[in-house]
């Protein structure tokens, strides 16, 4: 017990001093950026591992939930709307500027409500069907967020919206804490990434406290139940549909969350980063980690959100040797491609599996194995 | 009304294509269930195929259907072999895995693909070159063109031995038995693992002639142009009922209608406030209607649920 106590407060230090480190190594902002974006993938990943890894459904389209986050941040925090709409103008002279504790909760309910949306329909149905539709569903919020210009011009098309305000705690005009500026303490400067790092890091650990909490829980227990046998659960009484879409809604908050903080930090959304290829980044990371594993999930989010800034120095030189073919981008592609075929292939449980999982009987055999 | 008939022509037309796709999806969601992400991907690598032997061809002068053929011949020949490896590396291992196992593999299987054909073949967009006469052939005031004609009978002729081959051979009769139940069409003689490769190498048969007709008819050809035909075949195949071959061409065809008449009108019927950029939004509308309502499809009888 001492021991995980000062592993746990070692850890802590060193999540805390990480970026504060890195300033003073010279390694620059751009690492700090790099280490707060890892965090909202994190933030990501848990979400999806509540619907992919614990209660055994696929999404595909995930990164959905994460845009409608972003853009409700979005119209409600930059001059846009008011701007398009003159009664909002003369509703609010001063324009939106809305605080965190308002964007949070919103954000969370109203990806979940989406979730709960698209869920209703499919989730009585078989798992595969859920995939198709949810990969469906991220394709419909793009098309939508691409071309609601008009008529009535909402989400500006493919310019996306800018001068979104960063993220403010306190009263508005005068907030106590602007993540958007540096932050001085006793003559010494944080800078605004930096803060930003540190709020990421609060949502994050609250984040794993939610799902550790849910995954002891009962209803953790039941969405289990569901992933190994759904038949079973349900003999069990358990609602299966409800848990479903309880674990499809919970899994959404986490997007929208996410996707609110993703606003803020860039200061600019647009539909392009919400594309499919995000969607499946995600799915790889809960898998490449560990499915229903909470420290295997967290390491596959950071692993794959810094690949590409790692891989950028390694492309350099292969890009001269291979013509142009291979640039970072690509190879980053086809990495994840690899990940999640090889992981699935050769060690299905993930990197960083949980010592739990897996000990239920093995699923019935569909076919006779193969003969090689 | 000629613009009406024009849109059901153009209609029919991609609804041949997605049926072509579609086939291959039911068959192998009939006999495994497994939805094979990576279809949709063997489309392109069809198109991109028949574009290099198009392309290597050129200076030959030989006439334009004779090169086609050639590049359609090639294409199959290159999807059948890649759908072959795809299944016996991927998918194989996976069976009797948990269901979300194949599901991410194929996932994943379908980006790698993407990938590795943007590494081949470079990402820009390619202009395939017009191999058939271009005259349009006019129809009661529409107009089709030879290709499009091309698309309407080779889907007929395709279909109609498709369907021969899975009711009347010796080996339609095995993917019948083993879609029914794998163990037992075992014990009747049947091998499960060459009926399920052999029905990878149809599926990827006929996707590789989609994607050369895809290309053919539009134009240009692209790593990324596999995937939307891939999940609109896919939804085409649920419409009918999944594991439903003669579902799946109705799907197709259905879709097909439903989008080439939605984007034509949707505009004119809104005010223009929807316009045809909406036409990618029918087909999931479409599939999520046909999942509530019906889910078994529309000429399924009833979806076994393995679980």
């Amino acid at each position: 017990m001492k021991n995980k106590l000062i592993v746990f407060f070692l850890c802590a230090i060193g999540l805390l001093a990480l970026p504060l480190l890195m300033q003073a190594s010279g390694l620059g902002a751009g690492w700090v950026r790099i280490l707060a974006l890892s965090l909202l993938y994190v933030l990501l990943a848990l979400g999806l591992n509540i619907v992919v890894g614990y209660a055994g459904l696929l999404d595909l389209g995930f990164v959905a939930f994460y845009a409608v986050g972003a853009y409700m941040y979005a119209l409600l925090a930059s001059p846009h709307l008011y701007e398009t709409f003159p009664w909002i103008a003369q509703m609010l002279p001063n324009g939106m500027h809305t605080p965190i504790w308002v964007v949070i909760p919103l954000a969370a309910v109203l990806a979940g409500l989406a979730g709960l949306l698209l869920g209703t329909p499919v989730l009585k149905l078989r798992g595969d069907y859920l995939a198709i539709v949810t990969l469906g569903f991220g394709e419909i919020i793009r098309v939508f967020l691409n071309n609601l210009e008009h008529p009535v011009n909402i989400t500006n098309g493919p310019r996306g919206l800018d001068r979104i305000d960063p993220m403010t705690i306190g009263p508005q005009g005068d907030p106590w804490l602007n993540f958007g500026r540096p932050f001085e303490i006793a003559g010494y400067t944080i800078p605004s990434v930096t803060m930003y790092y540190y709020l990421f890091l609060a949502l994050v650990v609250v984040s794993v406290i939610i799902c550790h909490r849910l995954e002891t829980s009962r209803i953790g227990r039941a969405w289990m139940a569901i992933r190994e046998d759904e038949i079973a659960a349900k003999a069990m009484g358990i609602n299966t549909r409800n848990m479903k879409l309880l674990a499809f809604g919970m899994g959404a908050t986490f997007g929208g969350v996410s996707g609110s903080m993703f606003a803020a930090f860039q200061g600019f959304v647009s539909p392009e980063s919400f594309s499919l290829m995000e969607s499946v980044m995600i799915v790889a990371m809960v898998v490449l980690g560990g499915l229903g594993h909470l420290p295997g999930v967290i390491l596959g989010a950071v692993l794959l959100a810094a690949l590409p800034e790692v891989l950028r120095y390694a492309a350099g030189p292969l890009q001269q040797m291979t013509d142009g073919r291979l640039d970072a981008a690509i190879l980053r592609q086809l990495l994840i491609a690899l990940a999640m075929i090889s992981i699935m292939l050769l060690r299905p449980r993930g990197l960083w599996p949980s010592p739990e999982h897996g000990k239920a009987a093995p699923a019935p055999t569909p076919l006779p194995k193969p003969t090689p | 009304m000629d613009i009406f008939l024009q849109q059901i022509i153009n209609g029919l037309v991609l609804g041949s294509m997605y049926a072509l796709v579609a086939l291959g999806y039911t068959m192998v969601y009939g006999i495994i269930g497994l939805i094979n992400f990576a279809h949709g991907e063997v489309l392109m690598v069809g198109a991109l195929t028949s574009w290099t032997v198009v392309t290597f061809l050129a200076e030959a002068g030989l006439p334009g259907w004779l090169m086609m053929l050639l590049s359609v011949i090639c294409a199959i020949v290159v999807c059948s072999i890649l759908n072959f490896t795809i299944e016996k590396a991927a998918y194989r291992p996976l069976r009797g895995a948990p269901r979300l196992a194949p599901l991410i593999t194929a996932m994943g299987m379908s980006l790698l693909l993407q990938t590795l054909a943007m590494i081949i073949w470079k990402p820009n967009p390619k202009p395939y070159p017009l191999l058939l006469p271009t005259d349009p052939i006019e129809v009661g005031g529409a107009v089709i063109s030879v290709t499009q004609c091309l698309i309407l009978g080779l889907t007929v002729v395709m279909l109609a031995s498709l369907m021969y081959l899975v009711n009347r051979t010796k080996l339609g009769r095995a993917m019948r038995a083993t879609a029914e139940n794998p163990r037992v069409a075992a014990l009747m003689g049947v091998r499960p693992d060459v009926v399920i490769s052999a029905t990878f190498i149809i599926g990827a048969a006929l996707a590789a002639v989609a994607g050369v007709m895809w290309a053919a008819n539009y134009g240009t050809v692209q790593h990324a142009m596999g995937f939307m035909p891939g999940l609109k075949a896919f939804i085409a195949a649920v419409l009918g009922g999944i594991g439903n071959l003669a579902g799946a061409v109705v799907g197709g065809l259905l879709l097909g209608l439903v989008e080439a008449i939605g984007a034509g009108y949707l505009g004119q019927l809104t005010g223009g406030v929807l316009g045809s950029h909406y036409a990618d939004v029918f087909a999931f509308v479409a599939l999520i209607l046909v999942l509530t309502l019906r889910p078994q499809g529309l000429l399924g009888e009833r979806v076994a649920d393995r679980a």
